[in-house]
């Protein structure tokens, strides 16, 4: 099992942040690589550039904490969470924490590496929108 | 009309394989042939062991702390600079077919170019330049890639798929079912990463990069100018060449290299020696880097597994040999024999049974540090042939291609052109030349730099999960040219051991414009 984190620091409001990221279905917007996604209740499937699926259960959105929390469910892994944190630091100081957990370790690296760039994408987004 | 450059690399392939370089296995006369009329290299090191930071260095004429590729699974950013881009810039024709890996494999979102080319159905992408322009993706006008087998999202992979769908399940599995190195037995001897494969051999990868070449040269205009990198994904793992051809080698009567002692007692014995992660690899307490099998113990590697490996990448070599003559006839019919320069090479090296080892890590030995090169100049150049015994670099590879296009050397490229002669190389000062190493997955960070000179090859350890940073290795070439004798901290090599740590230290601390270093995002 490989846990691996990314975070930013952004000059957005939490608020702002969370806005991006809140709507499952707006990964296509923040995501590299994701180009379509569908979603039906907890279920989420993304299309990605090479047109591979990937499915997804949608475990929490959390307005309250600004958590977002979502498990890949494709066979290859034998276990996968993520999770962004979205934290107030100040009125426009945010800290973005993008979390993945999974097994096998390289497929977590991979996911990770991934991760890195879409919290690019949501602080370039943010701070855009101020 | 000026000289045009065929850059032929290939991938994983030590020094000694070719026969010109006193291999006997594989039979090369074509390679032979470039090195007689050419400039052939008797140390050319690599600035990595491994793939990703030395294909980068081949590209940018930088060494990996320099371009920010610094372990494999770290893109070269798409804004590094690039030869590509200069010699587009100086109006030839660009082309990189085969293996380019100067991005990550492994890439479900199809994040990058070299995985999304194939999908998109194009020869290349624009993308934002060095020197922030906006041009073709690394300045190559035509990419049309590979990598070792099917798999993956390259074109040669797509082609397979589609054409011949059931030569997919022939090739060796690279990976495991947890995406790590297969340590799977295959063969007679049981060798990891080793197979028989019943592809026939024009499906296989060699034939298709050099079809695909051949393709792309004979749809160039005779008076074109081009730059064609042409990159065989072979002899590196899986062994496992068209069943076809494996007769040319018997494993069974090939030799044990020279450097694997029959005897597990004196293997141990040579690896003691060494900095401590030898021995924890040995013995399978600790892996340190993913290109090798996570779950093979090389104590385990038997002699009859060092012949059969070093039997199939014998007959990868020859494969490669044959698919380069093929190429070069189609450059004499096409007119252009007496002005292209043909420069051949590798990455990096392959243990190949050396001290009880198979794959790569960060071990600077000669089996992954000492490559065979050859710089065969266009006949219009009236280069003679010679044979440089002086220690050169792959990083003086991008220098090399703008000289021959008649274009100097922008400021980021590091190395200098190869020197033509021995002569020409104690005038230009080649006297020594750095490899690097840095990595850090899974929790296991590993540092190391080393220097060859003429006399020396000496490595220091940086501080990391294994070593204190005060370790580290010193071979005396002159008396230990299999460096089995660590002489690293002995007194009579004191001032010897402080010249070489002198200028691991010049090169640290070496001006130029380094870029930040990428983020690992794959193992691979």
């Amino acid at each position: 099992m490989a846990s691996l984190r990314h975070e930013l620091r952004i000059a957005a409001s939490a608020d702002a942040v969370w806005d991006i990221i809140k709507d499952p279905q707006s990964i296509p917007d923040w995501f590299p690589g994701v180009e379509s996604c569908s979603v039906e209740g907890t279920t989420r499937i993304l299309t990605t550039s090479n047109g591979m699926e990937i499915p997804e259960k949608i475990l929490a959105v959390d307005p309250k904490l600004r958590r977002f929390a979502y498990r890949i469910t494709a066979p290859l892994y034998t276990f996968h969470l993520g999770t962004i944190d979205v934290i107030a630091l100040g009125v426009n100081d945010t800290l973005c924490v993008y979390s993945t957990t999974a097994e096998p370790d390289a497929l977590a690296l991979i996911i990770a590496g991934a991760t890195a760039e879409a919290l690019a994408e949501i602080k370039r987004k943010a701070e855009m929108s101020k | 009309m000026g000289r045009k450059i065929l850059f032929i690399t290939t991938d994983q392939q030590r020094y000694d394989t070719i026969g010109v370089n006193g291999g006997t296995l594989s039979r090369t006369p074509v390679i032979d042939r470039l090195a007689s009329e050419g400039i052939r290299y008797e140390r050319c090191q690599p600035t990595s062991v491994v793939c990703m930071p030395s294909r980068a260095s081949m590209l940018t004429g930088q060494f990996p702390s320099m371009h920010g590729a610094w372990m494999n699974g770290v893109p070269l950013s798409v804004t590094a600079p690039s030869v590509a881009e200069n010699l587009h810039d100086a109006g030839y024709a660009t082309a990189l077919i085969g293996k380019a890996h100067f991005e990550p494999f492994m890439d479900p979102f199809g994040r990058f170019a070299e995985n999304a080319l194939a999908n998109l159905g194009v020869p290349t992408v624009e993308q934002e330049w060095y020197d922030g322009r906006r041009g073709v993706h690394r300045g190559f006008d035509y990419m049309e890639l590979a990598t070792h087998g099917p798999t993956g999202q390259l074109h040669y992979s797509k082609w397979l798929r589609e054409n011949h769908p059931e030569a997919v399940s022939d090739f060796y599995p690279v990976l495991d079912r947890e995406f790590n190195v297969n340590a799977a037995g295959g063969g007679d001897s049981g060798a990891p990463q080793l197979g028989y494969n019943k592809v026939p051999r024009e499906w296989y990868h060699t034939d298709w990069v050099a079809q695909r070449t051949i393709d792309w040269l004979s749809h160039q205009d005779p008076d074109q100018d081009w730059f064609c990198w042409m990159s065989f994904p072979d002899p590196h793992h899986p062994w496992d060449p068209p069943k076809s051809e494996v007769g040319r080698v018997p494993w069974r009567e090939v030799p044990l290299p020279v450097n694997y002692p029959e005897d597990a007692s004196l293997r141990e014995a040579l690896i003691d020696q060494k900095a401590r992660h030898w021995r924890a690899w040995y013995d399978g307490t600790l892996v340190s880097n993913f290109e090798a099998p996570a779950k093979w113990v090389p104590a385990t590697l038997s002699a009859d597994q060092v012949r059969e490996v070093n039997a199939l990448n014998a007959v990868e070599v020859e494969l490669i040999d044959e698919a380069i003559g093929r190429v070069l006839k189609v450059v004499d019919e096409k007119g252009w024999g007496e002005d292209v320069d043909v420069i051949f090479t590798t990455d990096h090296g392959e243990f190949q049974g050396d001290f009880g080892f198979l794959f790569k890590g960060p071990y600077h030995v000669d089996a992954l540090m000492r490559l065979p090169l050859i710089w065969r100049p266009s006949r219009s150049s009236d280069i003679a042939p010679s044979v440089v015994t002086a220690p050169v670099s792959l990083v003086s590879l991008a220098a090399t291609f703008l000289d021959v296009a008649g274009q100097k050397p922008p400021h980021w490229v590091e190395g200098e052109r190869l020197p033509l002669s021995d002569v020409d190389a104690e005038q230009r000062s080649f006297t020594s030349t750095i490899t690097e190493w840095d990595s850090s997955i899974f929790g296991v960070d590993v540092h190391v730099r080393s220097v060859l000179t003429r006399e020396f090859l000496y490595t220091e350890y940086g501080a990391g999960t294994l070593h204190e940073g005060t370790e580290g290795e010193l071979y005396d070439l002159n008396d230990d040219p299999l460096q089995r004798v660590n002489r690293f901290g002995e007194a009579s090599y004191a001032v010897a051991q402080a010249e070489l740590h002198e200028l691991l230290r010049d090169h640290e601390a070496r001006p130029g414009e380094r870029a930040v270093p990428g983020l690992l995002t794959s193992p691979v």
